[in-house]
């Protein structure tokens, strides 16, 4: 197959090219601009398409570079501001998976007579022969799933997708970067969001919208007493569930458990005070169809948080075996079915 | 699409670069192996190689209508133009450039708090708008000939006028660099005061290009140009280092040779890009020329396609063996939209529908026919 591959200039998507270089395919690469502001030094910089171009030039493959830079500020970058203004927790790789990664750069792949796109994101695509949907499962080194973040694709992406290095667990992957003398086998993952620049805590995350938006300090009220009981510096950097960070004492552990920007105001409360039944989901996103209310599923909340079991009901799901953690607003929820993804939502 | 040559390539991306013409190539060679010297030395070898030096200052001044003297020697375009503008900043308020002007310019105008002054819808400079930006704080003004994007001619004359009479001790700079290959700027640019060429651009290697800094002899008052580079007293203390020898000699000879075809070859072009634009107009709807074809040299030819995003046109066009490009290139390699086309009032969703196909000395009716072909099948291929 003619088989577009996407190189971040890390380690899995180098070895992912490999891989299908091995399998046969007529492989091409193409690393996306999708940043280039004030924080380039996170993904995708100037360095990681050199590095994307050294990996395939070592792998004796064509390197395109596509600019997307300005559908992402507009579907990833611009929302993520918004979202934060909004008290609300967004998940802007997720974003960037459903317009950029797998709709546009998907779409050009097919539209330049490609086959099919690949990526090095650890998860599988499977199917069992013409007649059966693809399916996508967690990767095989469950501490590097990444289907959590692939968790809104359907059908129709799944069929043009390719997923070589989601059989393997990540040391294997790095072993068999530096069999092949891949330039980025040692290259250490990214850890934060790629238009933030690399730095310990919440400070970049703050520095960066800091600069788009006006950030206000709130007060915390206990939601038993209504006291105020402590403030924050920014109370749009604040997420449900948070209890460091709040400038509280330990002794009392308190958690956040609502954030009203419009009245600069964070109700916090016990960890008891965080459960709920269940949560509403909007975006909803289904691989092969809509499943009906009632149907079990296992409900992800983050990109490696516990999966609970729950009940699909019309507008989200119900916790199963009594109340759980609430998900913060903005967050995608993973739906599975064993080690299947079914479907996806966001947490109103 | 994998690393394999094509059989066939059009390349049609010559205001890119052009290939060296046999000329340059013949004239640069001895300057590699034996002609080594270093110009400012005082023995045989050295002086063989100022010798070289000097011979092709001459040639290239009396093709760009300058003295000797007035010959600086850099590495290529960007240099020239950075020393220009650089050179003659004084502090904010005192540059004037285009908004269509080439980085090389625009850069060093905006670090030096320089202004820029806005074009129309075709592309051509407002001289409304410059003549109100023209006050005695002026130092110089930049305007380059032709646009490297677009292929669009500056009315040079008229801004030098407009700058006589309004900023009387200002000086005009024009980038020549796209100009060069295709127009007498020796004429042309008789009135400005400082010239930029760049090789690569007519024939010539990279990494070499001239300023002409026009003595001011006739205005009264010498120039003074700040250099970037210093260090040795080369090119009479405006630019230091030694000298690219072989690369100045190929240039010459270079500028000699386009001088010599020129005619011929505008003539050619006119005919060829003719051929390919009304081809294109006949067999591929929805596409449309960024400019009058008036308003521009012909060798430029700059096209909206509707409905088709010009990086994967481009991609197809390579697959077909087919070389052009599109705005230009950042850091990273990606197409960034072309700032001409957007300070000329289109949209960057319209800005990045543009291609453009740029005829060389050398391109033939077979190029042209193979290119028409080529990009009807890509545009075809790309609204399926």
């Amino acid at each position: 197959m003619r088989v577009l591959v996407g190189l971040s200039g890390g380690v899995d998507s180098s070895v992912a090219a490999a891989l299908l270089l091995e399998q046969g395919h007529d492989v091409v690469a193409a690393t996306l601009k999708l940043w280039g502001g004030a924080g380039d030094s996170g993904c995708c910089s100037v360095g990681d398409v050199d590095d994307a171009r050294r990996v395939a030039a070592r792998l004796g493959i064509d390197h395109h570079v596509f600019n997307f830079a300005e559908e992402f500020e507009q579907r990833v970058v611009a929302p993520y501001v918004e979202a934060h203004a909004l008290g609300r927790t967004p998940n802007p790789c997720v974003e960037c998976n459903r317009h950029l990664k797998f709709r546009r750069f998907l779409d050009r792949a097919l539209r330049l007579g490609f086959d099919a796109l690949a990526t090095g994101h650890h998860a599988r695509v499977t199917s069992d022969g013409r007649d059966d949907p693809p399916h996508l499962l967690r990767g095989h080194d469950l501490a590097k799933d990444q289907s959590y973040v692939l968790s809104m694709l359907t059908v129709r992406e799944l069929s043009r997708l390719l997923l070589p290095v989601g059989e393997l667990t990540k040391p294997e992957v790095r072993a068999r970067a530096r069999a092949l003398g891949l330039p980025t086998a040692a290259k250490p993952d990214s850890q934060e969001v790629c238009f933030v620049a690399a730095g310990p805590g919440r400070g970049p995350r703050e520095r960066f919208l800091h600069e788009r938006i006006e950030l206000h300090p709130g007060r915390l009220v206990d939601q038993a007493t209504g006291e105020v009981v402590g403030t924050v510096s920014a109370v749009e950097m604040v997420t449900v569930g948070q209890r460091r960070g709040l400038g509280l004492s330990s002794a009392h552990r308190r958690f956040a458990l609502e954030v009203d920007v419009a009245s600069a105001t964070v109700v916090v409360g016990s960890e008891d005070d965080l459960l709920t039944e269940g949560v509403e989901l909007t975006a909803r996103t289904w691989v092969t169809g809509p499943l009906p209310a009632g149907t079990v599923v296992l409900a992800q909340a983050s990109a490696h948080g516990r999966p609970r079991p729950a009940e699909l009901t019309d507008s989200g799901l119900r916790y199963l075996g009594g109340p759980d953690r609430r998900v913060a607003p903005g967050q995608t929820v993973a739906l599975y079915a064993g080690d299947e993804v079914v479907g996806s939502g966001i947490a109103a | 699409m994998t690393t394999k040559p094509r059989d066939r390539v059009v390349y049609l991306d010559h205001a890119a670069t052009t290939p060296m013409c046999a000329e340059a190539v013949a004239a640069m060679l001895p300057f590699l192996v034996d002609g080594f010297g270093n110009p400012s030395g005082s023995h045989a070898i050295a002086r063989a190689a100022l010798r070289a030096l000097d011979d092709a200052r001459e040639q290239l001044a009396r093709l760009l209508g300058a003295d000797a003297g007035d010959i600086v020697f850099t590495s290529g375009g960007t240099e020239a133009d950075n020393l220009a503008v650089s050179g003659m900043a004084a502090g904010p308020g005192t540059v004037l450039c285009s908004a269509v002007e080439h980085p090389a310019v625009l850069e060093p105008c905006l670090a030096a708090g320089g202004r820029i002054v806005g074009v129309d819808r075709r592309g051509v400079i407002d001289l409304d708008a410059l003549a109100d930006a023209l006050d005695e704080q002026v130092r110089l003004v930049s305007v380059m000939l032709v646009n490297n994007e677009t292929g669009v001619r500056q009315p040079l004359e008229t801004v030098v006028a407009l700058v006589r009479e309004r900023a009387p001790r200002a000086l005009v700079h024009t980038d020549a660099v796209q100009a060069f290959g295709w127009l007498d700027v020796a004429v042309l640019a008789a009135g400005a005061d400082l010239v930029s060429v760049s090789a690569h651009k007519f024939g010539g290697p990279k990494g070499v290009g001239a300023l002409v800094v026009r003595s001011g002899a006739a205005r009264g008052e010498a120039t003074h140009l700040r250099p970037l580079l210093r260090g040795g007293p080369q090119e009479r203390e405006r630019r230091a280092g030694t000298q690219n020898v072989a690369g100045v000699v190929a240039m010459a000879a270079a500028a000699q040779a386009v001088a010599r075809d020129r005619r011929a070859a505008t003539r050619r072009a006119r005919e060829l890009s003719t051929r390919l634009l009304d081809g294109i107009a006949e067999a591929v709807p929805g596409v449309y020329e960024a400019v009058a074809r008036d308003d521009r040299i012909e060798a430029v030819c700059n096209l909206g396609v509707d409905g088709v995003e010009a990086e994967e046109l481009l991609l197809v066009l390579d697959e077909l063996g087919v070389c052009a490009s599109a705005g230009s290139a950042c850091a990273s390699g990606a197409i960034e939209a072309s700032h001409v086309l957007l300070a000329m009032g289109r949209s960057t969703e319209e800005a990045k529908r543009h291609v453009r196909l740029s005829l060389g000395h050398a391109t033939t009716g077979a190029d042209i026919d193979s290119a028409l072909l080529a990009f009807g099948k890509a545009v075809e291929r790309l609204r399926a």
